[in-house]
């Protein structure tokens, strides 16, 4: 028996019995698959798109995190680690801002890379903070702590899960079938712990790092919407074309 | 008739139930809900490491045991030294929903806290918590001993159904709101309009029948949880907004919320009690009835 049919059997007297059941949030369920298969093979006209993530808002306050109701997780910090919600570089960028072609590319499919992205937890916190795959491609997922975590992805189109992981055991290999950005993942041991996954049908996605800078690669000529999302800071857009063996420039501004 | 010991075991479990609410507050205002992904056991132990979320989740589970170990004590016990059916058989009942809400609550690690059964979790708590309390009462001393009736002349008696039933629809609001199926602003409206019902309530109570004993105790138990509950939501309110940018569930968000829903839960229970003794000594008028 399913654990659908199981949630529909119990649930009927259930909301008879406390007369108070809100309403159930339907799981959307969009078809990723593309029209059309074609092999992923690098094109001699492509081009390439780079950028520089900024941030002209007003300084956040970046919290501290208490790790005390963790022993296993505090003493791995000399001192209590920041939050990762914001992260400002020296430069004046945004760290960990997903950028991406929203819509432009072919309607075709991209074969998942066979090497997985590593997703780490390591000191109590997601390590990186931001990742991407494309659909298909697994996620190995490690936890190099001292201490059990759970694992609990928050999709709103995929299939949600809840894993535990205990200590330094086998990385758990996970994959999503449909294209969503982005699926915040979250342990429930430790509040604090927050990532998020990217999931794209392309390959034509990146990831800022400590200099606010992204590069897109092997990008198609094309007229393209190049999304940037931040956990915070929500999404900007702008439309941008690549002409044959083009580098183009796309530089995002968030206000804060 | 109900013993000494009966009442006072009642009162216990009463008192107990009261810190299952507190523990189950405890799991939702830490976001502790799936910190256990298994049920019924705790990965796979009895005792799990009692670390981060995991004290919440699984110190909740042993609470919960512990309450319907007591419950079923307390079934056993009224079905063996209450003479009264209608005693028994609410001993039964109390059974029963505790036995609903421990599968509600494996049903919202099982499927991932889907918002109906997490709120009927909620809902069906807060009224198991009523009912333990109302045996107390009905055990108890005062209810043997019972007190002169007295003639309902201005439709009194549908306070009895009017001050719990919209106390249950503000804690249903409240449990929709904390498990976000529902904006805050439907939780606010119930406690304006749960104020306005009780401050109404406790006007004609208070007025007409002061020296009435039940009617007055419970009236009073009603308003002055009322009244704290308003504060404490506006605290629990203040402080949500102040830690909204926190990285983790900050301990002043934490105690609000949860003396929130505790309160609550007294709320809603001496509004039950309120109206079972309106039921019991508020009579329709009739002609010729004494006024007492």
């Amino acid at each position: 028996m399913s654990k659908k049919f199981v949630l529909v059997i119990l649930l009927v007297p259930v909301l008879f019995l406390a007369g108070c059941g809100g309403g159930t949030e339907a799981k959307k369920e969009t078809s990723a698959a593309p029209a059309a298969s074609a092999p992923a093979a690098v094109s001699a006209d492509a081009g390439s798109i780079t950028g520089k993530v900024a941030f002209s808002g007003a300084k956040p306050v970046i919290r501290s995190i208490s790790m005390d109701a963790t022993p296993a997780c505090a003493r791995q910090h000399s001192t209590p680690p920041k939050s990762e919600e914001v992260v400002l570089n020296s430069n004046g960028t945004l760290k960990n801002v997903f950028v991406w072609l929203k819509a432009g590319v072919p309607d075709r499919e991209f074969p998942a890379p066979s090497s997985p992205v590593v997703l780490d937890q390591h000191t109590c916190v997601y390590q990186p903070h931001v990742i991407g795959v494309v659909i298909g491609q697994e996620i190995e997922i490690r936890n190099s702590d001292d201490t059990n975590h759970n694992v609990h992805p928050l999709p709103k189109i995929n299939r949600e899960w809840n894993e535990s992981q205990a200590p330094k055991s086998d990385p758990k290999r996970k994959t999503f079938p449909r294209e969503e950005v982005m699926i915040a993942v979250k342990c429930n041991v430790h509040p604090w712990m927050r990532s998020y996954i990217g999931v794209v049908r392309h390959p034509y996605f990146g990831i800022t790092g400590d200099d606010g800078t992204f590069t897109i690669k092997d990008v198609p000529p094309g007229e393209y919407t190049v999304e940037a999302w931040h956990e915070k800071y929500g999404v900007m857009e702008t439309k941008i074309t690549v002409a044959p063996k083009e580098s183009k420039t796309a530089d995002f501004d968030f206000k804060g | 008739m109900a013993s000494p010991c009966l009442h006072r075991y009642a009162l216990l479990v009463a008192a107990c139930t009261l810190c299952l609410v507190v523990a189950g507050a405890l799991v939702t205002s830490n976001e502790a809900g799936l910190s256990v992904p298994d049920w019924p056991l705790s990965y796979g132990k009895l005792m799990p490491e009692m670390t981060g979320g995991i004290l919440y989740e699984h110190g909740h589970r042993m609470v919960a045991t512990t309450v319907g170990v007591l419950t079923i004590i307390l079934a056993i016990w009224l079905w063996r030294a209450d003479q009264r059916p209608w005693m028994r058989r609410l001993g039964w009942g109390a059974l029963a929903a505790v036995v609903a809400q421990g599968i509600l609550g494996g049903m919202t690690v099982i499927f991932l806290l889907p918002k109906p059964v997490s709120i009927s979790h909620a809902c069906l708590a807060q009224l198991f918590f009523s009912t333990t309390v109302a045996i107390a009462v009905f055990t108890s001393p005062a209810w043997r001993e019972g007190a002169p009736p007295v003639a309902d002349t201005t439709g009194l008696r549908l306070l009895a159904f009017a001050v719990p039933g919209t106390l249950f629809l503000q804690v249903a609001l409240g449990a929709a709101f904390r498990h976000k199926a529902l904006a805050l602003a439907p939780h606010v409206l119930g406690a304006v309009l749960a104020t306005v019902v009780v401050l109404s309530a406790s006007h004609q109570v208070l007025r007409r029948f002061p020296d009435h004993r039940p009617l007055r105790t419970s009236m009073l138990a009603v308003l002055a949880a009322t009244m704290t509950q308003i504060f404490l939501g506006i605290a629990a309110f203040m402080a949500r907004v102040a830690t909204a940018d926190a990285p983790q569930p900050m301990p002043v968000m934490v105690v609000w919320t949860v003396a929130h829903v505790a309160v609550g839960s007294l709320a809603l229970a001496s509004s039950i009690v309120f109206g079972i003794q309106v039921l019991r000594y508020v009579k329709p008028a009739r002609v010729g009835y004494a006024i007492t």
